[in-house]
C-alpha cells in the first residue's frame, strides 16, 4: 500500500501510523451532551466503500492527512493535510 | 557412477564435474544442471514418496510447478525440507536426501498406506477421526502428522543472513522468456526504468527447452544476444532466481532472489535470500505456461513426467529420462516432444494420440484416437497399458512416458486481487480475465499467446504501449518465429478405470476423491478444493487445478467456466520464513538504543534492561555485591544520605514554541500551564480524551513563548504525535510548533543532600536556593561555557536537579559528574533504584499509568482543571468515573516486616473467601524499601482514600503469596516534601 503524501510524494504504508475514522476531526464543544461525546470517542459506522480515515506522516514530515479511500477496491483517492483544509477548526 | 542417460547437447557444462549426493550415493552432473536433472542423467527417476499413501515418486516436471520431488538440502544447520529437486541448482558437494520416507526411500514403511487407501480418501480426516473428541489431539493428529510429513526441520538456528531489498520501476516485466525479454529489449530501448525477473538461473524460459530458431538463432541463443544487449542498458535490471511472488496495492509486487542458494555457503557479506518490494508504474507478466497431465490409472509412477518436461530435460539438459520413451498427448504440443527426442537418437516407441483421425508423425510410431489407461513398475515405470481405437488393449514396454494435457498459462498473479480468468475453449485453458491489478499487463503464454512468434509480439506490443502511455516512443523490430496455432481436443482424464487416477500428485488427489466430492455434495470449486484438498500443497495445484475442476464441471453437467476457479493467493511458489524475517531476528527483532551514558556504564559492569526503545542501567553492582538487592539498597541509602546521579535521558523531550503554546499546553495538559511563570516547572498530568491518563511528566517555561516538555520514557513517541494530532487537527488556528528534542539533550538526574555541592563544581552560575529555587529551570553553561539545561524537580524525593547538555556531550558529562562526586561518595543509579525511590515517594508510574486509571483513581482528581477546556476534561466529568467507592492510589505495607508482598496481589477483606465479589483492588507495584526495612507497594484499592489505617489480605494465587497488609498513603517517604525545598 501507498500513500501520495501532499509534502513527502509517494510512500511506503510503513512510514504512516494509522490512527482512525475522520470522526476524530469533529470533537464535541467541552458542554456538549454526554451522548455527542460517546459518538465522537466510540460510535463508528463500518462502512464497505468509500471512506475517510486519519494518518499521521510519522516516518516523515509529521503531517496529518486526510486520506479518502475505497476499501473494496483499496483504491485512495485522495490525501490532504488537515492542516490545509478549510474550516479545519473544530 | 556414470552419467548412463546423458545425452548430447544441452546448456551444461560438460568440462567441469560437479559431485553431489543423493541418500548418501555419490554422483557426478554439471553446472547448468538441476539436482533433478542431474539425478536423470544418472539413470535416478525415484526421487521422493507421495504426502498420503507414500507412493514412489519421481519428477512431474522441470521446473517450479513440481509436485513430486521434493527432497531435503544440507546437512546441520542449514538443511532445508520440501525443496524441489526440480529448481535446486546444481553444485559441487551438494548433500540431498528424499524424504517422507523411513527406514528407505525404496523401501518405506507406511507404503501400507497405499493398500488402505479405501481408508485415505477425501474426508476421511472429517469421517475417521470424529470420536472420541479428546483422542484428536494427542492421539490422532500426531499420528497423522508423523504419517502424512514432509521433510524435516533441523531445529537449529539458521546461520545465514537474508535481506529486504526495495527498488523502484516503471515497469516490472516476470519472467523472461521470450515474450519478457522482446518486452524488456523494447522497454529498455526506449529509456524505461525497467526490472526483468526470472525465478530460473537462466534467462530465456521455454526458449532454452526448445529447438526453434528465432531470428538466425537457436532460441537460446537469442536470449542470450538479447540478455548482453540489455546488460549494456543503464536503465534495465536484470534478475535471475527470482521469483515475483505477489501482487499488492498500488504497483507493489514481493520478489524472492535466491542470491545464495546455488552455492554451498554464501559469500562473504551476501544474504543467502533477499526479500525485495518493487515499486512499480506497470508490470508485464510474462510468465508462460504450465502443461498438465493427463489422470489415468496409476499414472503416477516414477518415470512418468509432462511431455513439456520430458523434452526440455533433452533439450536444455542433455538428458534422455528413459531409453524407451513413450508419448501420451490430446495436442500437437506433445507430438514436438516425441519428434525432439527422436532426433536426439532416443528410442520414441509409441505416441498415444486420443485424438481421432489427423496427420500421423513420420517415423514413429503414432496411435490415433488412442489412450493410456495403466502403467507398470514399482518404484519405476516398466511399461504402459494402452487402449488403441477399436478397444484393443495392448502393453508396451517403457521406461519413461511424457503425458501432455495441454497448457495452462499461469494467471496466478493476475487474480491475487481477486480477478477470476477467462475460459478460452480455442486453447482449452484459462487466460487473464478483467479486473486485475491496476497497470498489471499480460503477454506471451501467460496471456494466451502461445506460439513464439506470438509471444515475441505480444511481449514488444505490451511494452510499446506502456512506453507510449509514459510519453516514449518504443519501435520495435520483431524477429521471425514459429507460430503454429495450438491444436487440442481436451481430454481432462481417460475414463472407465477401476484404481486410482492422480489429478494432485502432491497431495494425492485422484479422480474418485473428485467424484466422492460430487458424489456428497461438495460441488463448489471452494468446497471441492477443502474437501479433497485439491491444490492445497506447497505446488498448489500448478499441474492439477484446472483437471480438478473440468471434472466437477463434467460430473455437474456445467460448463467449466461455470464451475469456475479457486483464487489464487500469494506467494506463487513457497517462500522461507527467513526471507520474510530478513534482518528482524534475534536482537535486530527489536533493536534498542543505548543511553549517552552507556559506555561509561559498561566500563564499570551494569547491568542493563530494555526499557522502550532503550537499554537502560538496571543497576551498578560494586566489588562483593553478590545480590542485585545489595547493590539497589546501597545506591538507595547513598542518594538519601549524600548523592547520586542517574541518566534520564530517555525520557522524552518536546520544544514547544510559538505565542499560544501557553494556551496549547492549557489545552493537551489538565492542569494550567500559561500561567506558569518564565523559569519555572510544573508537573503536568495529560489525559486521553476518554478521562484515562495517559502520561505524566514536568513541563518548564524557557522563555516567554517556549516551554520544554518531559514525557515518560514509553510514551515519548505516542505524546508527541497526539500533540502533532491537536495542533493540526484540533486548534490549527493556534500559533504553536512542535519538535521532538529527546535525542538533542543527554539529561541526568543528580539526587540527594549534596545534590547541589556536586553540581555547584561544574554550573557556572549560582545555584543556591536563593538564585535557583525548587522548581526552577533555566539555561545555564558548565564547566566554563558549555550550554546546558538545568531543571530542580526531584523524581526521588529528595533535593534533586536534572542536568541537559547536548547529546554528544553526555559521556563527557557523567565522567566528569563521577569525578567531581567523589568527594560527597556519590553513586550512580539505575531503574530499580529510581523505581524503589519513586515508589517510597508515592509518584505513579508504568504500573500505576496503565491505560485504564482516570486522574481520580490516582489520587490526582484536583489536579484536572474544570475552569477550562482540555482533553479528556469533558470525559472526566462522566459519571461513571466520579462513583464513590471507585479505585484509589494507596500505598500498602506488611503487618509483619518481614513478610515479602507480591506485586499483582489482589485485596481481599480479612476473613473474606477470595472470590471476584470479595476483590477490592490490586497491587501495581511493589518494591523493597531500604530505608523502611520492609517491602512496600502501591495498589489501586476501592475507597480506598477510607481505609488509610485499616488492614487487608493481599494474594497473589500465581506466587502463592497470601500476606495480612496495612493501607498507609502511597507517601512512605517524606510525605511533607521538606527535603525537596531544601
Amino acid at each position: 500500500m501507498r500513500l501520495t503524501c501532499p509534502l513527502c510524494g509517494p510512500r511506503d504504508r510503513r512510514e504512516f501510523y494509522y490512527y482512525g475514522a475522520e470522526d476524530y476531526l469533529h470533537r464535541p464543544a467541552p458542554d456538549a451532551p454526554i451522548e455527542a461525546w460517546d459518538d465522537h470517542l466510540h460510535l463508528r459506522t463500518n462502512l464497505a466503500g468509500v471512506i475517510k480515515d486519519l494518518w499521521y506522516h510519522e516516518g516523515g514530515c509529521a503531517s496529518w492527512l486526510l486520506v479518502t479511500r475505497n476499501t473494496i477496491t483499496h483504491e485512495v483517492l485522495s490525501v490532504e493535510r488537515v492542516a490545509d483544509r478549510k474550516g479545519a477548526s473544530a | 557412477m556414470s552419467q548412463s542417460h546423458r545425452i548430447g547437447g544441452g546448456q551444461i557444462d560438460r568440462t567441469q564435474p560437479l559431485n553431489f549426493t543423493f541418500d548418501g550415493k555419490s554422483f557426478v552432473g554439471h553446472p547448468g544442471d538441476t539436482l533433478a536433472s542431474a539425478l536423470l542423467a544418472n539413470g535416478v527417476q525415484l526421487m521422493g514418496r507421495s504426502f498420503k499413501y507414500h507412493r514412489p515418486r519421481g519428477p512431474l516436471s522441470a521446473g517450479s510447478e513440481e509436485p513430486n520431488a521434493l527432497v531435503e538440502l544440507r546437512s546441520g544447520a542449514r538443511q532445508e525440507p520440501n525443496t524441489r529437486a526440480t529448481v535446486a541448482e546444481l553444485f559441487d558437494g551438494l548433500q540431498a536426501r528424499s524424504q517422507n520416507r523411513w527406514p528407505s526411500l525404496a523401501y518405506d514403511a507406511l507404503s501400507i498406506n497405499d493398500r488402505l487407501n479405501s481408508f485415505f480418501t477425501a474426508g476421511f480426516y472429517y469421517k475417521t477421526f470424529m470420536w472420541p473428541a479428546a483422542f484428536w489431539e494427542k492421539l490422532y493428529e500426531p499420528i497423522i502428522r508423523r504419517a502424512a510429513g514432509l521433510g524435516s526441520m533441523s531445529r537449529l538456528e539458521d546461520p545465514d543472513d537474508y535481506d529486504k531489498g526495495f527498488l523502484h520501476c516503471d515497469l516490472l516485466i516476470i519472467g523472461a522468456g521470450p515474450a519478457g525479454l522482446m518486452a524488456a529489449l523494447t522497454a529498455g530501448r526506449a529509456g524505461l526504468r525497467v526490472v526483468l525477473a526470472d525465478e530460473d538461473f537462466r534467462m530465456g524460459g521455454r526458449l532454452n527447452a526448445e529447438t526453434y530458431a528465432v531470428g538466425d538463432h537457436s532460441g537460446a541463443d537469442w536470449a542470450t544476444a538479447v540478455q548482453s544487449e540489455l546488460v549494456s542498458l543503464p536503465n534495465v535490471r536484470l534478475m535471475t532466481r527470482t521469483t515475483v511472488v505477489g501482487a499488492f496495492d498500488h504497483g507493489i509486487y514481493s520478489a524472492v532472489e535466491r542470491v545464495s542458494d546455488h552455492l554451498p555457503t554464501p559469500l562473504a557479506g551476501k544474504p543467502r535470500q533477499t526479500l525485495w518490494r518493487i515499486y512499480t508504474a506497470h508490470a508485464l507478466l510474462t510468465g508462460g505456461a504450465t502443461e498438465r497431465p493427463i489422470p489415468f490409472e496409476n499414472n503416477d509412477r516414477p518415470g512418468i513426467m509432462l511431455a513439456g518436461s520430458l523434452r526440455a530435460y533433452a533439450n536444455r539438459w542433455g538428458v534422455a529420462a528413459g531409453d524407451r520413451v513413450a508419448i501420451f498427448t490430446n495436442n500437437d504440443d506433445g507430438l514436438r516432444s516425441a519428434t525432439d527426442l527422436q532426433s536426439k537418437g532416443v528410442d520414441v516407441v509409441a505416441v498415444i494420440d486420443s485424438r481421432e483421425g489427423g496427420t500421423l508423425l513420420p517415423g514413429i510410431r503414432h496411435l490415433r484416437g488412442a489412450q493410456v489407461i495403466d502403467s507398470a513398475g514399482r518404484l519405476g515405470l516398466k511399461s504402459i497399458t494402452v487402449r488403441g481405437p477399436n478397444g484393443k488393449v495392448e502393453t508396451i514396454s517403457a521406461n519413461a512416458l511424457g503425458v501432455s494435457g495441454g497448457w495452462n498459462p499461469n494467471v496466478n498473479i493476475t487474480s491475487h486481487h481477486r480477478s477470476r480468468p477467462d475460459w478460452r475453449d480455442d486453447i482449452a485453458a484459462f487466460v487473464p480475465g478483467s479486473g486485475g491489478p491496476a497497470n498489471l499487463h499480460c503477454a506471451g503464454a501467460a496471456a494466451g499467446h502461445m506460439s513464439t512468434h506470438a509471444a515475441l509480439k505480444s511481449g514488444a506490443e505490451a511494452a510499446r504501449h506502456i512506453a507510449e502511455s509514459m510519453g516514449k516512443q518504443a519501435p520495435y523490430v520483431l524477429p521471425v518465429a514459429e507460430d503454429a496455432p495450438v491444436q487440442i481436443t481436451p481430454l481432462w482424464y481417460v475414463p472407465g478405470g477401476k484404481g486410482r487416477a492422480w489429478i494432485d500428485q502432491q497431495n494425492d488427489v485422484t479422480v474418485k476423491d473428485i467424484k466422492l466430492a460430487h458424489q456428497e455434495n461438495f460441488t463448489s470449486v471452494e468446497h471441492m478444493k477443502r474437501y479433497t484438498t485439491l491444490g492445497m500443497a506447497t505446488d498448489q495445484g500448478k499441474t492439477g487445478n484446472v483437471i480438478g475442476l473440468a471434472l466437477m464441471a463434467e460430473l455437474t453437467g456445467q460448463s467449466i467456466p461455470a464451475t469456475g476457479t479457486t483464487i489464487y493467493r500469494p506467494p506463487y511458489t513457497p517462500v522461507a520464513m527467513g526471507a520474510l524475517a530478513g534482518r528482524s531476528r534475534g536482537k535486530e527483532f527489536k533493536p534498542f538504543r543505548l543511553t549517552p551514558s552507556h559506555k561509561w556504564a559498561a566500563e564499570q559492569g551494569a547491568i542493563f534492561v530494555e526499557v522502550g526503545n532503550w537499554l537502560r542501567t538496571q543497576w551498578l553492582p560494586r566489588p562483593g555485591e553478590t545480590t542485585w538487592r545489595q547493590s539497589v539498597d546501597r545506591e538507595v541509602l547513598q542518594t538519601r544520605k549524600s548523592v547520586g546521579i542517574c541518566d534520564v535521558t530517555t525520557l522524552g523531550k518536546i520544544d514547544i514554541q510559538g505565542t499560544d503554546a501557553g494556551l496549547f499546553l492549557d489545552r493537551v495538559y489538565a492542569n494550567t500551564f500559561s500561567t506558569l511563570p518564565v523559569g519555572k516547572c510544573r508537573y503536568g498530568l495529560m489525559l486521553r480524551e476518554d478521562g484515562m491518563v495517559f502520561d505524566d511528566g514536568t513541563t518548564a517555561r524557557m522563555a516567554e513563548h517556549e516551554y520544554v516538555m518531559t514525557t515518560t520514557t514509553a510514551n515519548a513517541v505516542t505524546v508527541f504525535r497526539h500533540l502533532e494530532f491537536c495542533r493540526q487537527c484540533l486548534w490549527p488556528d493556534l500559533d504553536v510548533q512542535l519538535i521532538s528534542t529527546t535525542e538533542a539533550w543527554a539529561q541526568y538526574s543528580v539526587a540527594g543532600p549534596n545534590a547541589r555541592n556536586l553540581l555547584a563544581k561544574l554550573v557556572d552560575q549560582d545555584i543556591s536556593d536563593a538564585a535557583f529555587p525548587y522548581m526552577g529551570a533555566g539555561n545555564i553553561t558548565v564547566c566554563g561555557g558549555l550550554r546546558a539545561r538545568l531543571f530542580r524537580i526531584s523524581f526521588s524525593g529528595e533535593l534533586a536537579y536534572e542536568i541537559a547538555v547536548p547529546t554528544r556531550y553526555g559521556d563527557a558529562l557523567i565522567r566528569k559528574l563521577v569525578e567531581v562526586g567523589a568527594e560527597f561518595d556519590a553513586v550512580v543509579y539505575g531503574t530499580e533504584t529510581l523505581g524503589v525511590m519513586r515508589i517510597e515517594k508515592g509518584h505513579v508510574a508504568g504500573g500505576e499509568l496503565n491505560g485504564q486509571s482516570s486522574a481520580l483513581n490516582m489520587g490526582l482528581g484536583k489536579m484536572v482543571s474544570k475552569k477550562k477546556d482540555s482533553i479528556g476534561m469533558a470525559m472526566t466529568l462522566r459519571e461513571g468515573l466520579n462513583q464513590p467507592g471507585g479505585l484509589r492510589l494507596v500505598g500498602v505495607r506488611p503487618v509483619d516486616p518481614a513478610a515479602s508482598i507480591s506485586a499483582g496481589s489482589h485485596f481481599l477483606p480479612l476473613g473474606a473467601a477470595p472470590t471476584a465479589e470479595n476483590d477490592g483492588g490490586w497491587l501495581t507495584s511493589k518494591v523493597f524499601s531500604p530505608h523502611l526495612g520492609c517491602d512496600i507497594a502501591l495498589g489501586y484499592l476501592k475507597a480506598g482514600d477510607q481505609k488509610i489505617g485499616t488492614r487487608m489480605r493481599a494474594v497473589n494465587f500465581l506466587t502463592q503469596v497470601d500476606t495480612e497488609v496495612e493501607i498507609v498513603s502511597p507517601h512512605f517517604f517524606d510525605p511533607e516534601g521538606e527535603r525537596l525545598r531544601a
